[in-house]
């Protein structure tokens, strides 16, 4: 399809960016404030030749996804945080038998039914630490209506190079406000798709690695036999109590995220060359940001931002090296502060001031001027 | 057998005299009989004892989290149509935490089949009361002189009432009906679910001093009450007396996939 423009909300950038990395199954349920991605692909998805198809809980939204994946289709979820608790459990499935698939949080108030209608960024940490067990998940931080269609895409690409779920974590404000939208041409999108195995059937060992830490994939219904289980397997998929598959197996689905975390990490530098101070934020308080930067900067106070579009893997080296470079930094952040400790725990020496602000609006760009004030004196 | 197991995972599991091992050659022997291509088949199933089952066949083989085999087996299904999708689970994962995705796939009528090996407790945890266990029955956590608080649920009552368009009841000594229903099943262009009423011994059976595996299987044909077509509310579960086995309901409605299929050449045009 040739390129397109629309001025759309960021859910039914999402929904587009999902299409056009080729997704042909959805699997959900009605939540807001992720609803519109739900209708759009329930459009949608009768056009292209895929699936929409409504579950009647998350539990089996998210477990179907897992499904649908393994056949080879390119499969997701789209909900908000008391979805994702839910689906808690199914991710750790979807991490422990190396399924591709792409969950949309868009964060609403929270604990609880919180506040529905209102954004927050309150879901980082469950979606880093929210399922039982040691792992790593790809989170991916959108912050324009634009964005949210790119990093969709991207979070497709991730999921299927280093088999793994990935998250969209955008709040509530990103996923309803309406921007520009441009979709390229299908042809000048890159697009990946898994690994399948090249040697014969008898040879597969579905669980052995390559040197990227990924195994290939072989499909439901091709000629290849396996058994996939979210017990602890060696190479040939078996179940295993001892103690060095355990321990083989963990440290490669860590290892494949982390190392190659140079690889999955975007960041976004904003002014930051000369600056002395440094906000690092993502998502809706960095545009609030980026306001309060200009301003400060007519005011001749030397700030900028770190912007993260990727909160997990964390950006933990640009941390320590922005962290070399100025003298404070500030964190604002629509939680209690959460990406705070993690940015704290790198930047070593050099202080770190939260604004944390657990509620609908993001941090004003007037209160981060002030903050920058109050900092630089 | 050896075309349709991994004699490499053998010997399995399974305590002595448990019914899950026939079970599972009903299944082999149903996929034998049909002549089906193998690799087109995908056998899925839950947790517990009778979870294990998807890992001892040679073919596509998913082990899911407890309660969710079902929703697993629906994203196969939905993705691809041309795979002939299997679900053999246990009372427990199914009819318990999985109960929701159960009256669902029944009402949505996908055309998965569903064989649940219902040992009337949860045995791979050591014996406890389940959805089935009969009211007053003993198990680790209803233990005498009380026994079961709860009522069970009537498997083929559930599943008939929510929708499936083929369902039947079996006990593990009835292997050729059993074989020829779960084969109906499979061929069946729409949901089935295949109850295979079996033995465990090992914790059911102890507490409630029903006898070792044999003694149970022969009990299992003595109280086996063969009356198909019955309507299915009339399909009575009651493990010391009478347990009506045979196929109550077998009836054509539209399939999902298949609705599906339709949709798409609709919004093509065709």
């Amino acid at each position: 399809m040739p390129e397109r423009v629309m001025f759309t909300m960021g859910d039914i950038a999402c929904a587009e960016g999902a299409l056009s990395a080729g997704c042909r199954y959805f699997g959900g349920y009605p939540i807001t404030p992720a609803t519109e991605i739900a209708e759009w692909m329930a459009r949608r998805m009768p056009e292209v030749g895929g699936a929409y198809v409504q579950y009647e809980d998350e539990i089996a939204s998210i477990t179907s996804v897992i499904g649908a994946s393994w056949t080879g289709a390119k499969a997701m979820t789209a909900t908000s945080g008391p979805g994702v608790s839910l689906m808690l459990e199914a991710i750790g499935l979807a991490v422990m038998t190396e399924t591709p698939l792409v969950i949309v949080n868009i964060m609403r108030g929270g604990p609880s039914t919180g506040q529905p209608t209102r954004g927050q960024q309150g879901d980082v940490m469950q979606a880093k630490w929210g399922s039982h067990g040691d792992y790593q998940i790809i989170a991916l931080t959108p912050a324009s209506v634009q964005e949210m269609f790119d990093q969709t895409v991207r979070a497709f690409n991730l999921a299927e190079r280093f088999r793994t779920p990935v998250f969209i974590l955008a709040d509530e404000t990103v996923g309803h406000m309406r921007e520009r939208l441009v979709i390229p041409d299908e042809h000048d999108l890159k697009i990946e798709y898994r690994k399948l195995p090249k040697v014969p059937p008898e040879e597969y060992l579905p669980f052995k690695a390559d040197d990227d830490l990924v195994p290939p994939m072989a499909l439901l219904g091709s000629e290849y036999q396996f058994y996939a289980t979210g017990l602890t397997h060696d190479e040939r998929g078996y179940p295993s109590d001892k103690e060095n598959v355990q321990i083989e197996l963990i440290t490669r689905l860590n290892n494949k995220i982390l190392h190659n975390a140079d690889k999955i990490i975007e960041l976004e530098e904003f002014m930051l060359d000369d600056a002395d101070i440094a906000v690092v934020s993502y998502g809706t308080p960095s545009r609030s940001a980026k306001r309060a930067i200009k301003d400060a900067r007519n005011e001749g106070i030397k700030v900028g931002m770190l912007r993260l579009k990727t909160v997990w893997p964390f950006p933990e080296k640009a941390i320590a090296d922005l962290a070399s470079r100025v003298k404070h930094i500030i964190v604002p952040e629509q939680n209690m502060g959460q990406i705070y400790h993690l940015v704290k725990e790198h930047a070593l020496t050099t202080p770190v001031h939260l604004m944390a602000k657990p509620a609908g609006m993001p941090q004003y760009p007037q209160e981060i001027v002030q903050k920058i004030h109050e900092v630089s004196s | 057998m050896q075309k349709y197991i991994r004699t490499d995972r053998l010997p399995w599991i399974y305590c002595p005299g448990c019914s899950i091992g026939i079970a599972t050659q009903m299944v082999a022997h149903a996929i034998e009989d049909l002549g089906l291509d193998f690799h087109k088949v995908v056998i899925i199933s839950g947790i517990g004892c009778s979870g294990r089952t998807s890992g001892y066949f040679k073919t596509g083989t998913y082990h899911t989290t407890h309660g969710r085999a079902i929703a697993f087996a629906e994203g196969v299904k939905i993705a691809n149509p041309e795979l002939e999708v299997i679900v053999i689970s246990g009372d427990g994962d199914l009819a318990a935490i999985g109960g929701n995705h159960l009256i669902h796939a029944c009402r949505r009528n996908i055309d998965i089949t569903v064989v649940c090996i219902n040992n009337l407790n949860y045995g791979m945890t050591g014996g406890q009361f389940g959805p089935t266990t009969e009211h007053e029955r003993y198990s680790q956590t209803s233990p005498p002189p009380f026994g079961n608080v709860e009522h069970p649920f009537n498997l083929v009552q559930l599943a008939a009432s929510s929708g499936a368009t083929f369902v039947a009841r079996w006990t593990a000594v009835q292997a050729r009906r059993a074989t020829k229903s779960i084969a109906k099943g499979i061929k069946k262009k729409g949901f089935s679910f295949i109850e295979i009423v079996g033995a465990c011994p090992t914790a059911y059976g102890r507490m409630n001093r029903l006898g070792d595996g044999l003694a149970m299987h022969k009990h299992l044909l003595e109280v086996a009450d063969i009356q198909n077509g019955l309507p299915p509310h009339e399909a009575e579960f009651d493990y010391e007396r009478r347990i009506v086995c045979g196929e109550f309901v077998n009836i054509e409605k539209p399939e999902y996939t298949e609705v599906l299929r339709q949709m798409h050449l609709k919004a093509h045009g065709q």
